[in-house]
């Protein structure tokens, strides 16, 4: 397909948001409150086969009967579920007419996040035009995508076109009845992506790196399903260092991953939900449920930075079905002012020589509490399991707190478990050191926890890891001082 | 150059200095000597501007610039540099980052862009052969692990790199095997020039035998009770500091 840019820039135009996983439907927001007929309601709106109704619905009653989960060690006020409006309308007019408009303090970060102009537009919601540089980009990804038979679509696309993979493969990692989030979005996702590798495939290019601009506005209830077929190998970033803001308080997606035999999955995360302010109102609560299902020889990699949300509540989890499979976690949580963070994951052995790695660095200030929560569970059968695990607080100032909870279950002999911890804090003696070397108390900080989050940053892509750092130095400014 | 005059300084209502004063002249080397516990290290970490220290009384100057508003990192902008008795470590920072950082901060202070990458890298080369500092070491945490006296020929080369107007050695010589003590003095001798100016705090005459010092003072119960030539110090080495704390009652 030969296309002049003229072509290629009207092609963009029209299509805007084909590659931005947003639906087209035109339509008012649904009334408040959450019943059968609502959950209905979305499925009709999306034009869904029968059995993704049923489905919906089945979720819907069991969520019905289910409670909020108490246990994490977070206080927070819990959501009123009948006072959320379920769906509305993807929105995509532009918010304002020019940058003059959006609030200076958001530009500032954006600056300082060295986004250019045109993607500030484009997080902000202003008009914008379509860029030579991005059309071309696009093209390109599209065709080298098609050509390795690599699918990459929204989850709406996937289960108009290919339903036989989402119908074996969603809620088979997550099933509806998992927990109460995951229950809720089975009933009422809204969009999300979906990822398919075909065997023995390697895709060539970091998946979604590109859209990260068009991420800026995801759903209340995100539904994410990556499925990489015998051999094949992906890696995957999810989210958006630039901050969300979002009328939407709750957000509770789930992202499924399946490796069968040999495959690999690579699943990066940055997420910067807004945080409230530094009083603590108005921030995101962010409940998601991430799990990964390794086959025979399979691999799962997951790795977060999570600087976000007003409250988290995240355990990105390997289910190691298959004899040999690996599931790694390697995680930065920072939380600052009034934030509260519980986070970790749960490592399921099932098959014999299985091996995890969990690195967790928790980095707290202001008067914030930030927990890891692991499970470590070795089945019977699991003959010469293996995990080591390591996580490590550092606390900025005496207000904040840092918490670890690991949770080891392990039913046979062979296995072996290494658990470390560690909690610093920064010193007033390190803060010196680098400020008689000319660096000022901001940046030794940002050196510091540069350093401390050294080994989970090194996990990440290199374009993903210069702007984590970028991120972690702007989500603790003021923090000390 | 740096002009300390009768400086009071405490922490915690704990008087510490009671009353220095100093005066270094660019192209000199002053050594201060003196018991334990008697304010070398306060009188260094007041001149770098550590803030738990409060001045009661008294001023410092550098180049007729009064120090008492400038932060520490200004100070170090200015050219102060402070070869710490105990180094600190910061994990996961190699010593190379920390160089680097340490540069560019004072350069953009000045109104300079970032040292071009060719031109750090063979700094890093000229400065850890003088100090003949082995290259892997650079990658390493900065002082994590080190030992006593890698800490210490850390410090000084962090100084060659940083080219300091006046240097301050605290104890720089502690820790160092016989060998490594020639090493760094010699590369401390090496960036004397007749503009800059250095500082050293030590209890031995020996780092002396190599950094030849034009003043010699002892710091005795926060005060300078002694100055004299480089024969002050041998003096002291043969005779103890209870002859110069009885010379300051009579
Ligand atoms: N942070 C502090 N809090 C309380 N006292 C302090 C503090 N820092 C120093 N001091 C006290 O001040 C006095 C001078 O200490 P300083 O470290 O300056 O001595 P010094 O001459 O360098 O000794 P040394 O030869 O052992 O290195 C000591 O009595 C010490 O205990
Ligand atoms: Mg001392």
């Amino acid at each position: 397909m030969a296309y002049t840019e003229e072509e290629l820039k009207k092609e963009l135009e029209t299509k805007e948001y084909e590659y931005g996983f947003y639906t087209d439907i035109e339509s008012d927001t649904f009334p408040k409150g959450l019943n059968e007929e609502i959950v209905i309601g979305i499925s009709k709106k999306k034009e869904e086969p029968e059995w993704m109704t049923e489905w919906r619905l089945e979720a819907f009653r069991v969520w019905k009967d289910m409670e909020e989960p108490e246990w994490p060690n977070v206080t927070y006020q819990k959501p009123d579920f009948q006072d959320i409006s379920y769906y509305s309308a993807p929105n995509n007019k532009p918010k304002y007419n020019s940058l003059d408009e959006v609030d200076p303090e958001l530009l500032e970060t954006f600056k300082k996040l060295g986004i250019s102009v045109d993607e500030q537009k484009k997080l902000a919601g202003v008009a914008v035009d379509i860029v030579m540089d991005s059309v071309s980009v696009a093209t390109t990804f599209k065709k080298t995508l098609a050509e390795k038979g690599i699918i990459f679509c929204s989850i709406s696309e996937a289960i108009q076109d290919h339903p036989e993979l989402v119908k074996k493969y969603i809620g088979s990692v997550v099933p509806r009845k998992d927990n109460f989030y995951a229950a809720l979005n089975s009933a009422v996702f809204s969009d999300g992506s979906f990822c398919y590798i075909p065997k023995g495939v390697r895709c060539p290019m970091e998946l979604s790196t590109y859209f990260r601009i068009n991420q800026a506005g995801t759903g209340q209830f995100e539904r994410t399903l990556v499925i990489a077929d015998e051999g094949s190998y992906v890696s995957y970033l999810e989210g958006c260092t630039a901050p969300s803001r979002d009328e939407n308080q709750l957000h509770a997606a789930v992202v499924e991953l399946i490796a069968l035999d040999n495959a690999e999955i690579k699943y990066s995360t940055v997420q910067n939900w807004f945080p409230g302010d530094k009083e603590g109102k108005g921030g995101v609560f962010n409940f998601v449920t991430k799990r990964g299902l390794c086959e025979k020889n399979a691999k799962i990699s997951w790795t977060q930075v999570e600087t976000g949300s007003a409250v988290t509540w995240k355990y990105p989890s390997c289910v190691l079905k298959g004899n040999n499979s690996i599931g790694e976690f390697y995680s930065i949580a920072v939380t600052n002012n009034f934030q509260q963070a519980d986070t970790g994951t749960k490592m399921i052995h099932l098959g014999k020589n299985t091996k995890s790695t969990i690195i967790s660095k928790g980095i707290s200030a202001g008067k914030s509490q930030n927990s890891y929560r692991g499970l470590v569970q070795v089945n019977s059968r699991a003959e010469n399991a293996r995990n080591f695990s390591q996580c490590d607080s550092l606390l900025m100032g005496n207000r904040c707190g840092a918490h670890t909870f690991p949770y080891i279950e392990v039913k046979n002999k062979s296995a072996q478990i290494e658990h470390e911890a560690t909690t610093s804090k920064i010193g007033e003696d390190q803060i010196f050191y680098c400020n008689q070397r000319g660096i000022d108390t901001e940046k030794a900080i940002a050196l510091i926890v540069n350093g401390f989050s050294k080994e989970v940053l090194n996990k990440l892509p290199m374009e993903f890891a210069v702007e984590a750092q970028k991120l972690l130095e702007i989500s603790l400014e003021g923090s000390v001082g | 150059m740096l002009e300390v005059k009768d400086l009071h300084a405490s922490i915690e209502d704990k008087k510490i200095l009671k009353g220095v004063n100093l005066e270094v002249n660019a192209g000199e080397v002053h050594a201060i000597m003196g018991p334990n516990g008697s304010g070398k290290s306060t009188l260094a970490s007041v001149i770098a501007g550590k803030e738990e220290f409060e001045i009661k009384k008294g001023s410092i100057s550098l180049d007729g610039e009064d120090l008492e508003e400038l932060a520490p990192e200004e100070r170090a902008h200015n050219g102060i540099f402070l070869s710490f008795q105990y180094p600190v470590e910061i994990p996961g920072v190699s010593v190379t980052n920390f160089v680097k950082t340490a540069i560019n901060e004072s350069r953009k202070a000045r109104g300079l862009d970032d040292m071009p990458a060719n031109q750090m890298l063979k700094l890093i080369r000229e400065k850890s052969e003088l100090l003949e500092i082995d290259r892997k070491f650079l990658s390493r945490s900065l002082n994590e692990g080190f030992s006593g006296g890698e800490k210490k020929r850390n410090e000084i080369f962090q100084m060659a790199m940083m080219e300091p107007k006046l240097a301050i050695l605290d104890e720089t010589d502690s820790g160092l095997d016989i060998d490594a003590l020639r090493i760094v003095a010699n590369g401390v001798n090496k960036l004397r020039s007749k503009d800059n100016a250095i500082i050293v705090i030590t209890h031995y005459q020996r780092l002396l035998e190599y950094i030849v010092p034009d003043f010699v003072h002892v710091l005795h119960d926060g005060k300078i009770v002694k100055t004299g030539g480089k024969e002050l110090a041998l003096e002291l080495e043969d005779k103890g500091y209870d002859w110069v704390k009885q010379e300051t009652v009579v």
